[in-house]
This record gives structure tokens, C-alpha cells and sequence, in this order.
């Protein structure tokens, strides 16, 4: 007759991973009651009750992501043509400040003004949304990455992004500084860090590294507030449409 | 069910975001038993299925049609449970606390089907889940997410190993590991109620 089995064969066998013991327990009446004993205490493990969901469960789900789904889903509809937008709106915005320091130098009528300055703030909103939005979804993907696959992890995807997010960043940044918007400027300026962090990445991360940029994101809390100014921005820019 | 997530996988790659539908109307409730499990609090739970099906949604784009698109989902939904379970460890003011725990243990008896034993055996059934509730929640995060994609969700070694980014020895030894703690105390209990 063959040795024992372990306490380790017999949570395999219970798993229907381990073979070759059922004839050992069936044949020792010891081992028998000491996998009797495991089934009852994991078969009790199974009243382990999950609370029913309604009926209209998948529904109502569905109605709370959708929402936040839209943009995203013009995100992987449009997303070849993001850079396009990123650009259309960078030159909005220099035209946007080039017409506001000659409207700032000529005398206008306010109602012009105001119209010039809405569209402006507008059209800032938007860019900077937008550029929030490609931070967060870097971020969001640096966070939920795997474990290195033969102890490397391949950024570079997210690196390259990076260091594209640097450049506009800091445009939004000086722009938010110039017209006193100190909480806007303040995150951009968190957010450069984070972002100077990952563009300065290797290719290809060790678990130790990707350890590190965790937490340079997770110290600075920095996701979470890309989030929640995120959706404030995305907010002010509907509104400001509806002007 | 894989060959229709792919299908539907394929037309939301496309464009087409309204096929996304179709894959929360198939694993929304097996997302949320799974967050449950892992993180045994209902509002923590649905935190984590709307969160795993935006995520899964923004990063469409890295899923490969070599794992099964309901396995990739339950990886993303594990990696964000353990975020919160690891959140609620690192403030325990949001932990819960034993009245909590005490008011979800009645709730799920209360939800146990009608004609259920009585009185003797409701409480005995009371004890055991607040048990297994109290060991799972004392399980290393790894321990306690091994065991529920194995025990709960069924899933195989190799896969847990793979969703874990451990090897099958450490996947083996980290369900090993939770089951002699649930085992040292759940035996007791069961023991004494003559359970088979």
C-alpha cells in the first residue's frame, strides 16, 4: 500500500486536481475520515452567502457605466484621429490667446468680449478634459498592469504616451498659471511629475520598477484627482456649451 | 458563451460600443459574486463590477482572444478588489466593523430560501458564516484570492497562477494555506453539529 497522501493531495483531490488516492482513502478508513473531515469544513464554505441582485440587475449597471462610458467610447472610435483634435485645439487655444491679447490691446464692445472669452474658456476646457482623460487612462493602465511576464513589463506604449502628455501638459499648465486658475496649474504641475516619471522609464520595467511608479501614483493620490477634475472639467465644458 | 464574447468582443474593437451591452448583461452578476467574495461587502462588490467593466472597456484594446474574455474580466475585477481590500486595510475606520458584520450575517440568513430548519440550526448556520466571513477576511490578500478564484469560481492552478503572477507551487501552497486556516476554524464548528 502507498504512503499517506498529505493534507496537500487531498485539497487537490477535493479541487478534482489530484489523482490517484481514491483508491488509497476508499482502502484506509484513517485517511477516509481525514478527507471526510476537509470535505465537511470546505463543503461548509459554500454557505458563504452572496446577496441575490434584482432582476434588472445587468440593467441597472449598465445605465451607471454608460455614462461614463461615452467619452471612452469616442476614445476607441476616434482614438487615430486624438492627436488631430489634441493639435486642433492647441491651435485654438494659441489663436484663442493671440485674439485675446489684440482684443486686450483694442477696445471691444463687452458683449464681443464676453463671447470671445466664453468660447476661449470653452475651448480650454475641452483640451484640458481631453488631456485628462489620456493621463487617466495612462495612469489607470500603469496601475492595473500584470505582473512582468519573465520579470520584465512592456511600457513603452504608455511611456511614448507619456512623454507626448509633457508637452501639452505644460502648455495647459503655464496657460492655467497666466489666467490665475492656481488649482488647475497646481495638479497639471503634480500631474507633469508623475508623467516625467514615466516618460523617463525604460521600455521595459523590472518588478521593483513598476513597484516604484505604483507608488510615485498612488503616494501623490494623483489617479483620484485626475478622476474627480476630470469630471469637473468634463461638467464646466458641457455647461459652458450650453451657454 | 466564449464564442459570443468574442463576437461581441470584435464588434466593440469596431466601433461598435453598444455590443459591450451584451458582455454586462453575461458576467455582471459572476463579476459581482466574485468582488463579493473578495472583498465581503456589498457596496465595495458593486464599486468593483462598474470599475472592472469601464476598465475592461478602456483597455479592450490589450485584451488577446488567447484567455477567455470572462477570465480576463475576473483578473481585472480581482486586481481592483484587492486594491479596495488593501484601501480598507490600510484605513481601518472603513473596515467593517462587528455590528456591520453582525447586521450582513442576519441579512443573509434572512435571505436564505423559505422553509429553511429552524431556529437551532438558522444560528448554527448564523456561526458558520460569520466564520468562514472572519477567516477569509484574516487570509493574506493572496491567500484569500487564490482560494476564491479556486473554491468559488473553479478556476484551475494554472490560471490562478496566471492571473496572480505566481507559479503554480506558490499558487498551490497560497490555496493550501487558506484552507488550514479555515480548516482550523471551521472544524470545531462543524464538528460539533455532526455536518456531513
Amino acid at each position: 500500500m502507498m504512503n499517506h497522501p498529505t493534507e496537500e493531495q487531498f485539497v487537490l483531490y477535493y479541487y478534482g486536481e489530484g489523482a490517484g488516492i481514491e483508491d488509497h482513502i476508499g482502502a484506509c478508513e484513517q485517511c477516509r475520515a481525514s478527507y471526510q473531515a476537509l470535505q465537511r469544513v470546505l463543503n461548509s464554505v459554500d454557505s458563504f452567502p452572496v446577496p441575490e441582485r434584482a432582476p434588472d440587475y445587468e440593467n441597472r449597471v449598465w445605465a451607471a457605466i454608460e455614462g461614463r462610458m461615452g467619452k471612452r467610447s469616442r476614445w476607441l472610435l476616434f482614438g487615430w484621429r486624438r492627436p488631430m483634435f489634441a493639435a486642433a485645439a492647441m491651435a485654438l487655444l494659441v489663436i484663442g490667446a493671440f485674439l485675446a491679447g489684440h482684443s486686450w490691446q483694442r477696445p471691444a464692445p463687452r458683449q464681443m468680449a464676453a463671447s470671445d472669452s466664453g468660447v476661449r474658456e470653452r475651448v480650454l476646457l475641452v483640451a484640458v478634459g481631453d488631456h485628462l482623460e489620456r493621463s487617466e487612462m495612462v495612469l489607470v493602465e500603469l496601475v492595473n498592469a500584470g505582473a512582468p511576464v519573465a520579470g520584465r513589463l512592456d511600457i513603452s506604449y504608455e511611456r511614448n504616451t507619456a512623454e507626448d502628455l509633457l508637452e501639452s501638459n505644460r502648455l495647459y499648465r503655464q496657460t492655467a498659471a497666466t489666467n490665475g486658475d492656481v488649482a488647475t496649474a497646481a495638479l497639471l504641475e503634480e500631474l507633469e511629475r508623475v508623467l516625467l516619471e514615466i516618460a523617463h522609464s525604460p521600455s521595459e520595467v523590472s518588478a521593483r520598477q513598476l513597484e516604484e511608479l505604483h507608488r510615485q501614483i498612488e503616494d501623490r493620490g494623483i489617479l483620484f484627482k485626475v478622476k474627480i477634475f476630470g469630471s469637473q472639467v468634463e461638467q464646466s465644458a458641457g455647461n459652458s456649451t450650453t451657454l | 458563451m466564449e464564442d459570443s464574447d468574442s463576437v461581441a468582443v470584435a464588434r466593440v474593437k469596431a466601433g461598435d460600443g453598444d455590443a459591450y451591452r451584451a458582455l454586462v448583461d453575461r458576467h455582471s452578476r459572476s463579476v459581482f459574486r466574485l468582488a463579493y467574495r473578495m472583498t465581503g461587502n456589498e457596496q465595495d462588490a458593486e464599486d468593483v463590477v462598474q470599475e472592472t467593466f469601464l476598465r475592461a472597456y478602456k483597455q479592450l484594446h490589450r485584451y488577446e482572444a488567447r484567455a477567455s474574455f470572462g477570465t480576463w474580466l475576473y483578473r481585472i475585477a480581482s486586481n481592483y478588489s484587492l486594491d479596495l481590500v488593501r484601501s480598507r486595510k490600510r484605513h481601518p475606520q472603513t473596515a467593517l466593523d462587528e455590528s456591520a458584520a453582525g447586521e450582513a450575517g442576519t441579512n443573509r440568513v434572512d435571505a436564505m430560501p423559505s422553509g429553511a430548519p429552524g431556529p437551532d440550526r438558522l444560528l448554527f448556520g448564523d456561526e458558520v458564516q460569520r466564520t468562514v466571513a472572519s477567516t477569509l477576511d484574516q487570509l493574506s490578500n493572496q491567500e484569500r484570492t487564490a482560494f476564491v478564484l479556486r473554491h468559488f469560481e473553479g478556476q484551475s492552478i494554472e490560471e490562478i497562477g496566471s492571473s496572480l503572477g505566481l507559479s503554480g507551487n506558490a499558487t498551490k501552497h497560497s490555496i493550501f494555506r487558506a484552507v488550514q486556516k479555515l480548516r482550523r476554524a471551521l472544524e470545531p464548528l462543524v464538528n460539533s453539529a455532526g455536518v456531513s
